[in-house]
C-alpha cells in the first residue's frame, strides 16, 4: 500500500504505462501531421487509422463512424447541438434526463434558449430512467433522445438497449454519453441501436484532453469546428496524434476483459459498501445496489458536510469526491442527488469513492478503518447530531 | 486551497461543544449553501467568559467557527460585536474567495447569540 490511496477514478484515471509507451514516439519521432503527403505524414495517418479501428472495434462500430474530439465535453456538445441543428426542420424537441452530465445538460439549456424544447425526464430513487417514459415523451416534434449509459456520480447504469429499441421504432435519433461506461459496460452500437456515442480516454486509463464521438453512417450532425479538412471534413484542427494513439491503445485494453475487470472491482466495491453500512450509522447508499458501475461507491452520511469529510480523508491520504453544495463552486448541491429525491441537507453529506484497477483490498480495509472515526468526529461537531449518554441518536 | 491556519483550526477546532444553561444561544443557517452554525455564550459582568459552537458545514465553516470563538472569548460584548467576518478570515491567513461566505456564518451566529443574551437580560 502506498502512502496515498486514490479513490477518484470517475474524475480521472492515471494513464497506463502500456498506453504511455505507445504514445511517446508520436511526440519526438513520428511527429508528422497526418494530413501531410510525405512519409512522416503517412506514418502518422497510419497510427491514427489504427486508433480509429481499435475504437470502432470496442464499440462494434465501423471505423469510418469514429471522430476524435478534444474531450468528452466536446463529443457531448457536438452530438446534442449537432444533431439538434442538423435536424431542425424535422422538429425542435429533445428528450434527456435530469441526471446527465453538465456537458449534456448545459448544452440542452443552450438549445432551449435558441428555440428548442427539452424534456428532462425524471429518474427513480436509484437514478434509473424508465424506458417507457422515454416512449411516452416522444412527440412528432422529437428529433433526439440523449440518455447517459452510466452516471458519473452514483454509477447507475441505464437501460440503454431498451431505450435504443424505442428510439429506433419511433425514428428518433439516440445519443448516449458513455464517458463513464467504457471498460465497465459492454457496448455494441448496433445491438443497442445507438446513433451517437460520446467517450473520453482519461476515464479508462488513457490520456486527458482526448475523446471521440461515434456518429452512425447517415446520421446528420452539424459541424462544430470549421477550418481544415480533418476528420473527413467534419471536425477541423490538426489532430492530437499522441493522445489519439493513447485513446486507441487504452480502449483496446479496456474492452479486452470487461467481465474480469468488473469482477475484480466489484469484489472491492462490495467490501467497501458492506463495510461502511455495518460500521457507520445513518449512512445511505446512493444509486442502485446492483445496476451500478463496478467501481462506484456513493454514500450520504447524515448530519455532516461532504467537503469537511473530503478534507479529513485527504489528511489521512485518501482521495475521494463529494456532491455537496460546499464543494461545487456554484454552491448548489449535486443535481443528481437532488434528482434521486434527496433533500438538500442529506445531499450535503455525500461522499463518492470510485475504484480503479490498482486499488487493493488492503487499501479498502484502511478506508474502512479510518472513515467511521472521521464521520464520528464531524458528527460530534454538528448541531444536527445529538448523542445521548446511552449512545442513542436523536435528531 | 486552505492556509495552514485554516487546516489547523479544522483539524483541532477550539471551543467545540455546548454550554449547559447558556446566557445566550444563536443559530443561523447559511443561505448560500445550507450550512448551520450554533453558538453558546456564558456571560459574566458583560464579559464573554465561555463560548462553544457546533457547526454543520465545510472545512472553512468549521475553521471560522473555531477562530471566531477564540477571538471573542474573554472579550466584552461590545468588543465581540466588533469582530467581523473579515477579521476572522484575516486571522486565518485568508480564505479562498468562494469560501468567504462561510465566515459570515460565524459572524452572524455570534451576533445572534449576543442578541439572544441581550433579550434575556433586558438590555
Ligand atoms: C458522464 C460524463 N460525461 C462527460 C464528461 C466530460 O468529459 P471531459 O472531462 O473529458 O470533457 C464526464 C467527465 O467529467 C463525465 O463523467
Ligand atoms: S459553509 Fe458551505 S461552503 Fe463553507
Amino acid at each position: 500500500m502506498g502512502d496515498r490511496i486514490y479513490l477518484d477514478h470517475a474524475a480521472t484515471t492515471y494513464t497506463k504505462p502500456e498506453v504511455l509507451e505507445e504514445m511517446l514516439p508520436y511526440f519526438t519521432k513520428q511527429y508528422g501531421n497526418p494530413s501531410s503527403v510525405h512519409s512522416f505524414g503517412r506514418e502518422s495517418r497510419k497510427a491514427m487509422d489504427l486508433a480509429r479501428e481499435r475504437t470502432a472495434k470496442a464499440l462494434n462500430a465501423n471505423p469510418n463512424d469514429i471522430f476524435f474530439t478534444g474531450s468528452g465535453t466536446e463529443a457531448d456538445n457536438w452530438a446534442v447541438k449537432g444533431a439538434a441543428l442538423a435536424n431542425r426542420k424535422k422538429g425542435n424537441h429533445i428528450i434527456t434526463t435530469t441526471i446527465e452530465h453538465h456537458a449534456v445538460l448545459h448544452t440542452c439549456n443552450y438549445l432551449e434558449q435558441n428555440g428548442f424544447d427539452v424534456t428532462y425526464l425524471p429518474v427513480d430513487e436509484y437514478g434509473i430512467v424508465d424506458a417507457e417514459q422515454v416512449r411516452n415523451a416522444i412527440t412528432d416534434q422529437t428529433i433526439l433522445v440523449s440518455v447517459m449509459t452510466a452516471n458519473n456520480e452514483i454509477g447507475t447504469i441505464q437501460p440503454i438497449k431498451e431505450i435504443g429499441a424505442i428510439t429506433r421504432e419511433k425514428g428518433v435519433l439516440f445519443h448516449t454519453d458513455a464517458v463513464q461506461a467504457i471498460g465497465s459496460v459492454p457496448i455494441d452500437v448496433d445491438d443497442m441501436n445507438i446513433d451517437l456515442l460520446s467517450l473520453a480516454a482519461h476515464k479508462f486509463y488513457g490520456p486527458k484532453g482526448i475523446g471521440a464521438l461515434y456518429i452512425r453512417k447517415g446520421v446528420k450532425a452539424q459541424q462544430m469546428l470549421h477550418g481544415g479538412a480533418q476528420e473527413r471534413n467534419r471536425r477541423a484542427g490538426t489532430e492530437n496524434l499522441p493522445a489519439i494513439v493513447g485513446l486507441g491503445k487504452a480502449i483496446e485494453m479496456a474492452a479486452l476483459d470487461i467481465p474480469g475487470h468488473n469482477a475484480r472491482l466489484e469484489a472491492l466495491r462490495n467490501r467497501l459498501i458492506t463495510g461502511i453500512l455495518s460500521t457507520v450509522e445513518h449512512a445511505r447508499l446512493n444509486g442502485h445496489p446492483e445496476k451500478r458501475l463496478s467501481g462506484n461507491v456513493n454514500f450520504c452520511f447524515e448530519f455532516i458536510e461532504g467537503e469537511a469529510l473530503l478534507l479529513s480523508l485527504d489528511i489521512k491520504g485518501i482521495a475521494g469526491s463529494s456532491g455537496s453544495a460546499c464543494t461545487s463552486g456554484t454552491l448548489d448541491p449535486s443535481h443528481v442527488l437532488l434528482a434521486i429525491g434527496l433533500p438538500h441537507e442529506i445531499a450535503h453529506g455525500s461522499l463518492r469513492l470510485t475504484l480503479g484497477e490498482q486499488n487493493t483490498q488492503e487499501e479498502i480495509d484502511y478506508v474502512l478503518e479510518v472513515l467511521p472515526q472521521l464521520v464520528q468526529r464531524l458528527r460530534e461537531m454538528s448541531p444536527l447530531f445529538n448523542q445521548q449518554k446511552g449512545g442513542q441518536i436523536f435528531v | 486551497m486552505y492556509s495552514e491556519k485554516v487546516m489547523d483550526h479544522f483539524m483541532n477546532p477550539r471551543n467545540v461543544g455546548e454550554i449547559e444553561n447558556p446566557d445566550g444561544v444563536g443559530e443561523v443557517g447559511n443561505a448560500r449553501c445550507g450550512d448551520i452554525m450554533k453558538v453558546f455564550l456564558k456571560v459574566e459582568n458583560d464579559v464573554i467568559v465561555d463560548v462553544k459552537f457546533k457547526t454543520f458545514g465545510c472545512g472553512a465553516a468549521i475553521a471560522t467557527s473555531s477562530m471566531s470563538t477564540e477571538l471573542i472569548k474573554g472579550k466584552t460584548i461590545a468588543e465581540a460585536l466588533e469582530v467581523t467576518n473579515k477579521t476572522v478570515a484575516e486571522s486565518l491567513d485568508g480564505l479562498p474567495p468562494v469560501k468567504m461566505h462561510c465566515s459570515v456564518l460565524a459572524e452572524d451566529a455570534i451576533k445572534a447569540a449576543i442578541e439572544d443574551y441581550r433579550k434575556k437580560h433586558h438590555q
